[in-house]
């Protein structure tokens, strides 16, 4: 306890000191590497310049003036690319629903999120910079997903995408199948754990009927219910269901679901997509994939596949990937795409479906997934191609400013593994310095 | 289209198995297996190289302009040409893909020392993840029983071919496992009336049994027969282990369980191979002065959290090699998903952080064979060695490389990119 919170108040202080604002105004220019914007053609030599944490301009480097101003960084030789977006994590040692029940929603994961967990530095050095931190899998609706930045920060509430109104960005993480069913209260079938949630949804419609009909009269407002509350909110589409199914009935079931109830849902991991790549395309729903190096582990994933990237591609079905670490590692998530491009998915999706794609699954794609002008400055330098096994990120910015730097010994700890490279961070390094400071450090 | 064909073929796989058996080449036909580049680990690479298999063994490997190939022989070529990879430790085929009670046999958890376990008992040569593993290259494991008790059972080394363990196997008995650290504790219901409980009463169980293993070959040549024990088939395993007939494959990932390894070693004069071994680079100048050869981690092992695994590196297979002790690389033991790892891809990390590319191909190959104990039949392209090859439309190291063939005993038995 005590541990925890001296810091994360020594954190606060840093930030009222040093703060966003701080960056702000210092321009930035990376001059002469290959751009990789995504949804564009790359640049072979191209200038980004960001300025107060967002992108400035993008362009080939003969017709991009670098501001006078800026900080001029030689990238020749290597590869630039938006920050990665991965659409389904569990670093932080974030917690979900308990063994009360499967149908939590109520639940937020952001209540229980460790920022200091090195799991997050291990992604900056994989170069993430948007995450979906997810509870698990093990109920029908574990809770409310959290959508973060991974800027330095003391506390998890540092890390948070808002909306307009300075609500925490998330969704809600359901699942169906073999890992939420188990003992009552939990589901014992699959035709049980869509009954339970539709039980449920059909509550969910009557508590906002009745708000709906209350229109803010005190005496016929129903209580405020946290479970349904959050229901209501995927029912009116202010939250997106990030939904766990494998096999290839449950993905069915999902869509099924979906269109009883009107909300909008990503279908995750989706082993078996590939057998039912051309119902989903017709539903119009996207999928966050994972990609394994075998099939198998559990029933689900027994027929698994490296090539469902590439059916979904050619099925048309909006498609990112994900690491759902610690399944996979967060500073290969690159590879996750490679595997895709080998197994047959084009080069272009596969870099699409680690940053833009995740970042509209999200609904952040105005603001990250893309080296865009007035997107969010967050920026992976790469000492070649994204697709190749030797190739290291070197550098990761997140809005505009350097959270990971390979050549920094601590850093590259994080990047290679070693004795320490697991353990929580200490506060230690905060405040020494203007570009070494929070809690990230 | 050709990806809606390989996924409809992952269906199918028990039937593709049978039918490359069937109608796989007969002894007698001669393979020529052309490379853009041959690495034969026997020498350095050759340019526009051949290797021509007759009868399942390996007749010439050369030059093509050079090199005689039989007319009209069946030939595959390739951008490059390796030999069939080993994987120097993994449990594919007694830990089975769907991770259900069924498929799981690699692990009894019931008694804590048991060396007796064949690994050829339980071995099934039908289990899915083989061709998995083969459509990436690989020809042959090292497999068998699993980290997760102090001494789980045997190991043994298996072509990935055969309807049948006789016919996969190269060697019925290769080690005997042995797991130092946290997992040798004992599991299931009442564990914590069982033993060991503590990494010291596991080390001195494993000292008592072979102590008692000791005192029973003493016995055993006892001139007067009426004194002679019985056969034991516990301690007559333990007793291969004493004649260093046996290594013991010792699962060890702290500095401290490693050491813990090194001095039994010393303590019994028994041979060891350690395996995983994640905090090695620890002890790089103890391990080198004993002489014992490292089974590194998967390179993309996980970290844990808080798990005796938490200090891993992908650097530990260069740091070691560096350091001039034997390595070999392997897919290793996974729980969950995915149930199995793939040591190509193992390798190429390790080659992505610090290992050069030759080091890195030959600890899936050559060294891995040496260390488990096959590299006169497996390892490198050389005549008289088992016709086994892995074809590769480029850098086998890179992501988006396929594997483009697989040859075992002059048999094609997969030519779709993997």
């Amino acid at each position: 306890m005590k541990r925890t919170r001296i810091p994360a108040l020594a954190a606060l202080s840093c930030l009222v000191l040093v703060g966003p604002a701080g960056a702000a105004e210092t321009a930035t220019a990376f001059i002469g590497g290959r751009v990789i914007p995504i949804g564009r053609p790359e640049l072979p030599a191209g200038t980004v310049v960001v300025r107060g944490g967002t992108i400035a301009a993008v362009g080939p480097v003969e017709a991009t003036p670098v501001p006078a101003d800026a900080e001029r960084i030689d990238v020749t030789g290597m590869v630039l690319m938006p920050g990665l977006v991965d659409t389904h994590s569990h670093v932080g040692g974030g917690q979900g629903g308990d063994g009360s029940g499967p149908v939590q929603p109520d639940v937020r994961i952001l209540d229980s999120i460790n920022v200091r967990d090195a799991g997050f530095r291990k992604c900056l050095a994989g170069g993430l910079t948007t995450l979906n931190i997810m509870p698990g899998s093990g109920h029908l609706a574990s809770g409310q997903t959290v959508y973060v930045k991974l800027r330095r920060a003391g506390t998890i509430d540092d890390l948070l995408y808002r909306d307009a109104a300075g609500r925490p960005l998330g969704g809600l993480k359901m699942a169906n199948g073999t890992n939420s069913q188990k003992d009552p209260p939990f589901p014992g079938t699959r035709g049980k754990s869509a009954a339970l949630v539709r039980q449920k949804f059909v509550k969910a419609l009557a508590y906002r009927d009745k708000l709906a009909k209350a229109a803010g009269d005190p005496e016929k407002i129903p209580d405020r219910d946290l479970e349904l509350e959050a229901l209501v909110d995927v029912l009116e589409k202010r939250k997106i269901v990030h939904h766990h199914c494998h096999r290839a009935d449950d993905i069915i079931t999902v869509l099924r679901l979906r269109e009883e109830f009107g909300f909008d849902a990503v279908l995750h991991h989706v082993s078996e997509a590939w057998k039912v790549a051309h119902e989903i395309a017709k539903s119009g729903v996207g999928c966050s994939v994972i990609v394994l190096d075998s099939p198998g582990g559990k029933i689900e994933a027994a027929d698994f596949s490296l090539v469902t990237g590439a059916m979904l591609e050619q099925a048309g079905v909006p498609t990112a990937l994900h690491t759902d670490d610690p399944v996979t590692d967060s500073r290969l998530f690159l590879r996750t795409a490679a595997l895709a491009v080998r197994a047959g998915m084009s080069r272009e999706k596969a870099l699409e479906s680690l940053t833009l794609a995740g970042a509209r699954m999200l609904g952040l794609q105005d603001r990250v997934g893309s080296l865009e002008v007035g997107k969010d400055a967050d920026v992976v330098v790469l000492s070649g191609d994204p697709l190749s096994v030797q190739t290291k990120v070197l550098r990761t910015y997140v809005e505009g400013r350097l959270v990971f730097d390979r050549d920094d010994p601590q850093d590259r700890l994080f990047a290679v593994g070693g004795f320490g490279a697991s353990r929580d961070q200490k506060a230690e390094s905060c405040c020494n310095g203007p570009t070494k400071v929070g809690m990230m450090r | 289209m050709s990806r809606q064909r390989s996924s409809r073929r992952l269906q199918a796989i028990p039937l593709t198995v049978c039918l490359l058996v069937a109608g796989g080449a007969t002894a007698a036909e001669t393979l020529v297996v052309r490379g853009g580049v041959v690495h034969t680990l026997a020498g350095p690479p050759i340019a526009d190289g051949v290797v021509v298999i007759e009868s399942g063994k390996i007749r010439a490997v050369g030059p093509a302009a050079t090199t005689p190939v039989p007319p009209g022989a069946q030939q595959l070529q390739a951008a490059v040409v390796t030999p069939g990879l080993v994987d120097a430790h993994s449990v594919v085929g007694l830990s089975g893909y769907l991770n259900q009670p069924q498929d799981q046999d690699q692990l009894d958890p019931v008694e804590a020392i048991q060396p007796e376990l064949r690994a050829l008992d339980a071995y099934n040569p039908q289990e899915r993840l083989i061709e998995w593993l083969r459509g990436f290259g690989v020809t042959t494991i090292h497999t068998g029983h699993a980290p997760g008790a102090l001494v789980s059972g045997q190991t043994m080394v298996v072509k990935l071919s055969g309807n049948t363990v006789e016919e996969a196997v190269l060697r019925p008995t290769a080690m005997v496992a042995v797991t130092l650290g946290d997992a040798a504790r004992a599991q299931g219901p009442d564990a914590e009336k069982k033993s060991p409980g503590t990494r010291s009463k596991a080390v001195a169980m494993l000292r008592s049994e072979l102590v008692k293993a000791q005192e029973y070959l003493r016995k055993r040549s006892l001139a007067d027969e009426s004194k002679r024990p019985d056969t034991d088939l516990r301690l007559e395993a333990l007793a291969k282990v004493l004649a260093r007939e046996w290594p013991l494959l010792v699962t060890a990932d702290r500095a401290h369980d490693i050491a813990s390894a090194l001095r039994l070693a010393d303590e019994f004069q028994i041979r060891i191979v350690l395996d995983s071994a994640a905090e090695s680079y620890l002890l790089v100048d103890r391990i080198k002065a004993a002489g014992v050869p490292v089974i590194v981690h998967p390179t993309m092992r996980r970290a844990g959290g808080g798990g005796e695994t938490e200090n891993i590196s992908f650097e530990t297979a260069a740091t070691l090699d560096k350091a001039g002790i034997p390595i070999a690389l392997q897919s290793g033991y996974e729980s969950y998903v995915p149930k199995t790892r793939v040591v190509l891809f193992e390798a190429g990390l390790a080659a992505a952080h610090g290992l050069s590319f030759a080091d890195a191909l030959a600890a899936i190959t050559i060294d891995a064979a040496r260390i488990v104990g096959v590299a006169d039949r497996v390892g490198s392209l050389e005549v008289g060695k088992d016709g086994d090859a892995a074809l590769f439309d480029g850098d086998p190291f890179e992501y988006t490389t396929h594997c483009t063939g697989v040859v075992i005993d002059g048999r094609v038995m997969n030519t779709d990119p993997r």
